[in-house]
């Protein structure tokens, strides 16, 4: 088991150095769905060695599944309307929330 | 389930290496393009994980979701909103050392935990071997609720995306 | 149909609503519709009558029950006896003529939609009076009659002295209203209820001790004094006639002062048990009554002569009815209550008439003063004879309806000497002022030829009304003629059917009368065989006590409006010195003992509430660099801070030991944000070019 969630670790770790750096949106959302992906890894693993004769992990990770979907549809819609209007999608340029 | 027998262990390394390598490409690949493509690769290896712990519907579901779906959304978009989908620009930003660095911290921790707290069991439980009907009647039942909610989240996803992306008609 | 009357009071206030709301704006479609309401009342009225007259007369009362105070229940309902048939024509008819005159009368005027919103509210308010089953219901249409009349009185507020008249009418209806209130105060608490049938019932039971009827009476009459303008509240009614001509004749003449006539008809039962308080109501019937007629005999305004004729009638009326009660009471035969009620009617018509017929005058010569008209009998036919037999008919000429009726209350006085004179006496003042205004306004030579020149007949949408009115004045009394057997008399009665047979003398009496009126005016204003100069010259002082109105105004005046102004006066003296003074003075030193507060306020709780505010405002200046705006340095700072708690939470480093370890990674990460955000700043600075060659 130790080593699925040493592989789940490294993907999330990967995700993560993914989603810090790219500057593209689409990159980001990208590196997004791979942290997803490393969570799912972890829950169905756990379900499998600790979950007896539950379900519940296969079916968590179903559930976020679903909801990456859902959250996958709406940012790359967002992600559609910044190119509409910065005429681009670099995530740094789209900083007006700050100070 | 015993502990990860040889040929097991083949396929489970064939796997890791596979999404491994893949999800470097998908955050280091200058042709974001190419990012999307190699983003499939990994996620058709999760799927392979997945048939690997017994969750065959689980990746059946990703295949179709990710693979199938969210893969071409993700397609699209590049193709709509890259213009640049072939040119060859910087695709990090400064904080890659920072990032990378932090990035690094973290996945050798979470190494060196695992390592550390050695409290995983070797084998796993017995699953029913009709998962799919098992998962079937929880949806319907035990796990009606979520569902549920989770279906009209999926309806205002969509809503949300089709007013998001139609803009407006001026 | 009768259960449904109340249908016919709510048409007139579904014109108004209309009106108001959705018709204000297309003038013609306000007047169509508000006329076609009233006529469709009409008609519905006249169902209702029929089918009184069917029942011969017997009231049918319906009601709901809405709330109940103090054990006192409070209804909303209708009673239909044979009083609220007749008063329901009389409404309607003279409303729906009034209506369409006012087509003519009021074209061109700027608020021409108002006036007639403000019509069918004040249709809808006396249509709701004479239905009403209780004396909380009457007290509202009352109030809501009074109202409305006020609005139409001051109709053309910019004139000053219709905007007074209109105070003048309200505040001086508001002191009877008064007297109105507290008699119904009354009722409510010794008969326990407000319905008619229930207080007349304790009323004629003896249930109610007799002193507290006789006050209860006097105090509900007030509410009539001052409705129906009887001294000493008649001084507004007179002024009133700064209204629009057609508001006169259906307020000040036709209607609204029949209010309280109505309502004394209505509460008979109250004044039938009591002799005197019957008796003050007779009296200052007969007193108002004589003293309108006496100014009425030398007033030059055309409006004003006709409102002093009204007062005087109604007197007459209020003076039948008082005596049918005092007679009652004493157990002796009358029949007053006939005779007020059938003047009601009687007078209803003629006095709209005449009212009309003065708006059509001044319509067309513009001014009030009949010395400035004369001749005017060649130019408007119809307006001149319609005139004519409304005159006659007030004067009491056989056969037209005023010779009826006022036969009839000649005949209730027969019993009381100083009535029967004083009745005679009115009678041939009416015949002759009202034929001195016919006189001089249609005969002789014209006064004045420029008026005279531009005279001409009103158009038919105004002299129609007139010829229905006046054919109402010639054959509404014949219903009441002494030797019809099944006449008016048996159908509005009050107690037994009383019949009484022609009484030819009587009718010769007031014949005479009334002709030798005529003919003196005659000699005066027409034949000038007898000069009216010399006459007012060689009575100068009476004259001039008339021509003042026997200087009511002046009296109420200096008695009661000075003192008031005087105590209002020292009122505000003593409130601009003393009371203001300790005011100010409090207030000086409530200011003082501030301005103590506001230094402490200032220096000491504003320091610290600023202190901490400035303390705040640092650090959040030096903490906002760290909204980058960039959410990937927002996810770096996440994994950061759980690394840094992973570190902790599994003692990879040892928290007794982590001070230094913990100051360090601090410093660093102040230090890198520092670095970060220039770096931001830097590139933003240079990011509108990046960002201008990736457009391209």
């Amino acid at each position: 088991m130790v080593y699925y969630l040493a592989l789940a670790a490294l993907l999330f770790a990967i995700g993560l150095f993914g989603v810090m750096t790219r500057r593209n949106a689409i990159g980001i959302l990208m590196s997004l769905e791979l942290m997803f992906n490393a969570a799912n890894i972890n829950f169905v693993a756990f379900n499998q060695y600790l979950g007896g004769n539950g379900m519940a992990g296969q079916l968590f990770a179903l559930f976020v599944v679903v909801v990456a979907a859902a959250e996958a549809t709406v940012g790359l819609a967002i992600v559609l309307l910044i190119y509409r209007n910065w005429r681009g999608v670099d995530a740094d340029n789209v900083s007006i929330m700050k100070w | 389930m015993e502990a990860v027998q040889p040929n097991v262990g083949f396929v489970f390394g064939l796997f890791a290496a596979i999404i491994i390598t893949s999800a470097l490409l998908v955050v280091t690949l200058k042709n974001i393009f190419h990012c999307a493509l190699a983003l499939i690769v990994c996620l058709t290896g999760v799927a392979g994980i997945f048939v690997l712990l017994h969750a065959e519907f689980l990746a059946a579901v990703q295949v179709l979701i990710y693979v199938g779906a969210v893969s071409v959304l993700i397609i699209f978009s590049v193709m709509l909103t890259s213009n640049l989908a072939s040119r060859r620009i910087v695709q990090t930003n400064q904080n890659a050392l920072v990032a990378g660095f932090a990035a690094l911290i973290f996945g050798a921790g979470a190494l060196l935990l695992l390592k550390l707290h050695d409290i995983w069991p070797k084998a796993g439980s017995a699953l029913p071997d009709d998962n799919v009907m098992t998962i079937g009647k929880l949806l319907m039942t035990d796990y009606m609720l979520p569902f549920e909610v989770v279906s009209v989240l999926m309806l205002a996803a969509m809503i949300g995306a089709i007013v998001l992306a139609r803009g407006e008609r001026s | 149909m009768t259960p449904y009357a109340y249908i016919i009071a709510l048409l007139p206030l579904f014109s108004f609503l209309m009106i108001v709301f959705f018709l204000r704006w297309k003038e013609q479609v306000s007047s169509l519709f508000s006329i076609s309401m009233i006529v469709l009342g009409w008609v519905l009225s006249l169902i209702v009558f029929i089918e009184t007259l069917g029942r011969n007369g017997a009231p049918y009362e319906s009601y709901f029950y809405i709330t109940s105070f103090a054990g006192i229940n409070f209804e909303l309902g209708i009673l239909v006896d044979s009083l609220t048939a007749i008063m329901l024509m009389v409404v309607t008819t003279v409303g729906a003529c009034v209506q369409i005159y006012s087509v003519g009368y009021m074209k061109d005027d700027p608020r021409y939609s108002r006036f007639f919103a403000y019509l069918s509210l004040f249709t809808f308010s006396m249509l709701g009076l004479v239905l009403a089953n209780n004396f909380f219901m009457i007290f509202i249409f009352w109030e809501l009659v009074g109202l409305t009349s006020y609005l139409l009185i001051s109709f053309w507020f910019e004139k000053k002295s219709a905007a007074d008249a209109g105070k003048k009418a309200f505040i001086t209806t508001r002191i009877g209203d008064l007297g109105f209130i507290v008699g119904l105060m009354m009722i409510a608490f010794y008969a326990g209820t407000f319905n008619y049938q229930g207080v007349f019932a304790k009323a004629a039971g003896g249930q109610i001790p007799a002193g507290i009827l006789t006050v209860t009476a006097i105090f509900v009459f007030c509410g009539a004094v001052g409705k129906s303008a009887q001294f000493p509240l008649h001084v507004w009614l007179p002024d009133a006639m700064e209204g629009p001509t057609p508001v006169s004749a259906l307020i000040h003449a036709a209607t609204m002062v029949a209010a309280g006539v109505y309502l004394v008809a209505r509460s008979m039962p109250i004044f039938a048990s009591t002799a005197d308080g019957a008796m003050v109501v007779a009296t200052i019937g007969l007193i108002t009554s004589f003293i309108a007629a006496s100014i009425g005999l030398v007033q030059n305004d055309i409006k004003r002569i006709l409102a002093y004729s009204t007062v005087s009638q109604l007197g007459y009326m209020i003076m039948a009815l008082g005596l049918f009660g005092h007679d009652t009471a004493l157990g002796e035969e009358s029949v007053g209550y006939t005779a007020g009620t059938l003047h009601l009617m009687t007078h209803a018509f003629f006095k709209g008439l005449l009212f009309l017929g003065a708006g059509s005058v001044i319509h067309a010569v513009h001014t009030n003063d009949i010395q400035d008209m004369g001749g005017l009998s060649n130019k408007m036919k119809i307006t001149t004879w319609t005139f004519i037999i409304a005159s006659l008919s007030i004067a009491g000429i056989f056969p037209l309806s005023g010779f009826w009726s006022k036969d009839e209350i000649v005949a209730t006085t027969l019993h009381h000497p100083v009535f029967f004179i004083g009745t005679l006496t009115i009678a041939f003042m009416t015949a002759f002022y009202m034929f001195r205004l016919c006189f001089l306004t249609f005969f002789g030579k014209p006064r004045d030829h420029h008026r005279y020149d531009h005279a001409h007949e009103s158009p038919n949408v105004m002299t129609y009304p007139l010829v229905l009115l006046a054919v109402l004045s010639i054959f509404a009394g014949w219903w009441a003629l002494p030797w019809l057997s099944h006449g008016y008399s048996s159908f509005v009665h009050f107690g037994e059917v009383k019949h009484e047979g022609p009484n030819y003398a009587l009718m010769l009496i007031s014949t005479i009368v009334a002709v030798s009126g005529i003919t003196l005016a005659y000699l005066m204003y027409y034949r000038r065989s007898i000069s009216a100069e010399k006459a007012a010259e060689r009575f100068k002082p009476i004259y001039t006590f008339l021509y003042n109105k026997w200087y009511f105004d002046e009296l109420y005046q200096k008695v009661i409006i000075d003192p008031i102004m005087k105590i209002a006066d020292f009122m505000w003296n003593f409130d601009a010195r003393v009371i203001d003074g300790a005011v100010n003075g409090t207030a000086w030193l409530t200011v003082l003992w501030s301005d103590i507060k506001l230094w402490f306020d200032v220096w000491i709780v504003d320091g610290a509430v600023n202190g901490s505010g400035w303390i705040i405002r640092q650090l959040g200046g030096a903490l906002r660099y760290l909204q980058t705006g960039s959410m990937q340095f927002y996810a770096l700072f996440i994994v950061v801070l759980v690394v840094l708690i992973a570190v902790f939470k599994f003692e990879l480093v040892r928290i007794d030991r982590a001070w230094p370890f913990l100051t360090l990674v601090l410093a660093l990460g102040f230090v890198a944000l520092r670095f970060y955000s220039r770096l931001a700043a830097e590139r933003n600075d240079g990011q509108s070019g990046i960002s201008q060659e990736e457009k391209s």
